[in-house]
């Protein structure tokens, strides 16, 4: 069984008469250890892919399940459970917040998931070191470099020990030289057994992944995929 | 089963962590903008701090009447009084005797409960001495048992005795407000004078002062006084010196009117006053109207009031029953007579402090609100300026409820800072209100009404930060993060 499964999942949003379907009768299967990108224009929909991925939205029609579960069927508080647990984030413009330093961000999934302060700390600083950032632990996020900032965040995004990691554009906000190190970064982490999705427009980017998805006008083309699963072969 | 209840108390433990952690989240919040907090702040501070000088004022105040109450005799003292008879007795007017000193003797005789019985002969005097009148609020002819009944104090001298009544002496105790009248006060005069010995007319017949009352304050007018007398002590300024005639401040008419009281043995206002030798204008125009010949025992004076001491106040009922028995029985059943017990005054008490206390806690409450409001804008304004904030923590596992605490804590953390600073502030507040209050009764901060206050500020914490709560926890997340 994958760990993720999308079945005929459709997002339509409307505006006023007019219907948009951002996602039209998407299947997609995201295997465990998998790294995979999720390349599209802007406007595809692979922003609105990964935010029901990620468990922030709800498709309007079809099936999602994330490791065993059903999502479409969970109610708010089991969502953030869930995001809370089995999905970690990783944002293009890094998203920490400014008022807290290093550390207290990245224990910051800990405070929801009710994890008491020794242990929080430990495990911060545990996944701070795993991208060589523990030196950094009591700056400001306004005192780090770019590049800093998102290895906090993806520290952040590790934190819980999620099942899967989703990074939206994560070096779009980067010079290339600093990006180049993040993907070295993301390259490590799957090498080490996490399942990653990378969703971005660049299909340099794109190139690192060994599987590439591409999303066009909500559906997902083919042919950038060398491996289909299944069931998006049989939908062809 | 064990699980379960392990499984409970780390839920528990994490939740408790969790609030300590949010509590830190809204310390921080606050000190990131002081002086919008601090605005904010202020109008719980004022709701707070007004709450508690308000209840400290009020009771004061109460503090001052029950000090007036036992002052005047406490509720076991009762008046009998004359009134007019009742409508379907009104042909009888006739034979109403009036109250008596039959009346005295039969409630002697006949009913136990009556421990003490004074009678009064009030008397409309104009006293003249040194040059000098004054019309005392309060001229009595008496028994010497009255002393006790009113709980007067001779000072100086001596009360007369029932020889003196006995035999008419024209002989008179005085209280300090008549002293200040008509030899000056000892504030003004630097020294204490005592004028027993000295001779006073009283409507023009030569009386001989044998006694003095002593001075009768609250307990707050002694404080003041004795502050007054060690400030004078210490630069030798008379000037310091209160005031001791009409244009006193109010609040303690009670003690001043105690003052201007002065005592004259009953039988020698009758023999001088009453048996129709020397007639004042008011005392003909009192017979006119109440018929001094009329029918009762020949030479027996009608009196103004009676003063009677019951047994105890858990058995008022029952005396008054029996005094009024006895009455009935010596009026033939003519009720010329009403009793006035100090409860109807302790009533009005309790029903002024009831009033104060409901609009001042009004007031307050008021100003609580507005401060409550005052919470709920700046919160609002903080989470639009926050959806940023409120996107990535939702993002990273924050659930609705999540995001509802912890602005809901802010609020009230915002509250309870203002409610302890309001709680210090009123400590000031009481002691401004003090120096300038309406009453000479010094304010009393109570705990209770400290912990009220604060209660109800935390509360209004909790009800100005629900709306802004709820709005927060309802941000769609990703519209959240995408929020510039």
């Amino acid at each position: 069984m994958a760990l993720v499964e999308l079945r005929q999942v459709s997002k339509i949003y409307r505006l006023g008469d007019e219907e948009i379907r951002a996602l039209d009768a998407v299947d997609l299967d995201i295997e465990e250890g998998e790294f995979i990108s999720i390349i599209g224009p802007s406007g595809s929909g692979k922003s609105t892919l990964m935010h029901i991925l990620g468990c922030l939205d709800s498709p309007t029609h079809g099936t999602i399940r994330l490791d065993g579960m059903m999502i479409e069927k969970a109610t708010t508080r089991q969502l953030a459970a869930i995001r809370n647990r089995k999905i970690g984030f990783v944002f293009q413009f890094f998203n920490l917040l400014p008022k807290l330093n290093v550390l207290q961000n990245v224990e910051l999934p800990m405070i929801y998931s009710g994890i008491g302060g020794e242990e929080r700390k430990r495990r911060a600083m545990a996944s701070l070191e795993a991208v060589d950032l523990a030196n950094r632990s009591r700056h400001r996020p306004s005192q780090l470099s770019g590049g800093q900032q998102q290895r906090a965040a993806i520290a952040r995004a590790l934190v819980n020990d999620p099942r899967i990691i989703f990074a939206d554009e994560p070096t779009g906000n980067l010079d290339s030289h600093t990006g180049e190190a993040i993907l070295g970064l993301f390259r490590r982490l799957s090498r080490e057994g996490r399942t990653i999705v990378l969703v971005t427009h660049d299909p340099e980017i794109a190139a690192v992944t060994p599987r590439r998805i591409e999303i066009r006008d909500g559906k997902v083309a083919l042919k950038a995929d060398p491996r289909l699963s299944g069931a998006e072969r049989a939908s062809a | 089963m064990n699980e379960a209840r392990d499984r409970e108390t780390a839920l528990i433990r994490a939740s408790r962590a969790q609030l300590v952690v949010m509590v830190l989240a809204g310390l921080r919040e606050i000190w990131a903008h002081k002086f919008r907090s601090l605005l904010t702040m202020l109008g719980i501070i004022l709701g707070v701090s007004s709450l508690v000088a308000m209840s400290a004022l009020v009771s004061g105040m109460e503090k001052g009447a029950r000090e007036a109450l036992i002052a005047i005799g406490g509720l076991e003292k009762v008046r009998v009084e004359p009134q007019d008879l009742p409508k379907e007795q009104r042909h009888l007017a006739d034979q109403a005797a009036g109250i008596t000193l039959n009346d005295v003797r039969a409630l002697q005789a006949s009913a136990p409960l009556v421990t003490r019985i004074s009678p009064e002969m009030r008397l409309p005097a104009t006293f003249s001495a040194n040059g000098k009148t004054f019309r005392p609020w309060n001229c009595t002819g008496v028994w010497p048992v009255a002393l006790e009944l009113s709980e007067h104090v001779v000072e100086h001298g001596r009360m007369f005795n029932e020889l003196d009544d006995e035999m008419a002496r024209s002989v008179c105790v005085i209280g300090t407000a008549t002293r200040d009248e008509l030899w000056g006060s000892p504030e003004k005069a630097g020294r204490e004078i005592i004028p027993v010995g000295e001779t006073v007319f009283i409507n023009g017949v030569p009386f001989t002062i044998i006694g003095m009352f002593k001075h009768y304050e609250s307990e707050q007018e002694r404080k003041t006084r004795e502050l007054a007398a060690a400030e004078a002590g210490g630069n030798a300024n008379p000037r310091v010196a209160r005031n001791r005639g009409y244009n006193r401040r109010p609040g303690n008419f009670v003690f001043y009117l105690k003052n201007a009281t002065v005592y004259v043995p009953l039988n020698t206002v009758w023999m001088k006053f009453r048996s129709g030798m020397t007639l004042t204008a008011q005392q003909q125009a009192r017979e006119s109207r109440g018929g001094f010949g009329a029918p009762s025992a020949p030479g027996d004076p009608r009196l103004s009031s009676l003063e009677l001491r019951l047994s105890g106040i858990d058995r008022l009922p029952e005396a008054l029953q029996q005094a009024r028995n006895v009455l009935m029985t010596t009026h033939k059943g003519i009720e010329d007579f009403s009793f006035r017990t100090q409860e109807d005054w302790a009533e009005q008490i309790n029903t002024f402090i009831r009033n104060a206390r409901l609009s001042g806690g009004l007031i307050a409450g008021i100003s609580l609100l507005v401060g409550g409001i005052g919470i709920m804008n700046i919160m609002l304004a903080s989470i639009s300026e926050r959806v940023r904030e409120i996107g990535i923590r939702k993002s990273v596992g924050a659930s609705t409820f999540d995001i509802f605490t912890q602005i809901l804590v802010e609020a009230v953390v915002i509250a309870i800072l203002g409610g302890l600073a309001g709680l210090l502030a009123s400590f000031a507040l009481v002691r401004a209100l003090g120096s300038i209050s309406p009453t000479e009764n010094a304010p009393i901060v109570s705990a209770g009404a400290l912990l009220v206050a604060f209660a109800f500020s935390a509360l209004v914490g909790v009800l100005a930060g629900l709306i802004p709560a709820l709005k927060a926890a309802r941000l769609n997340p990703i519209q959240a993060l995408r929020y510039e």
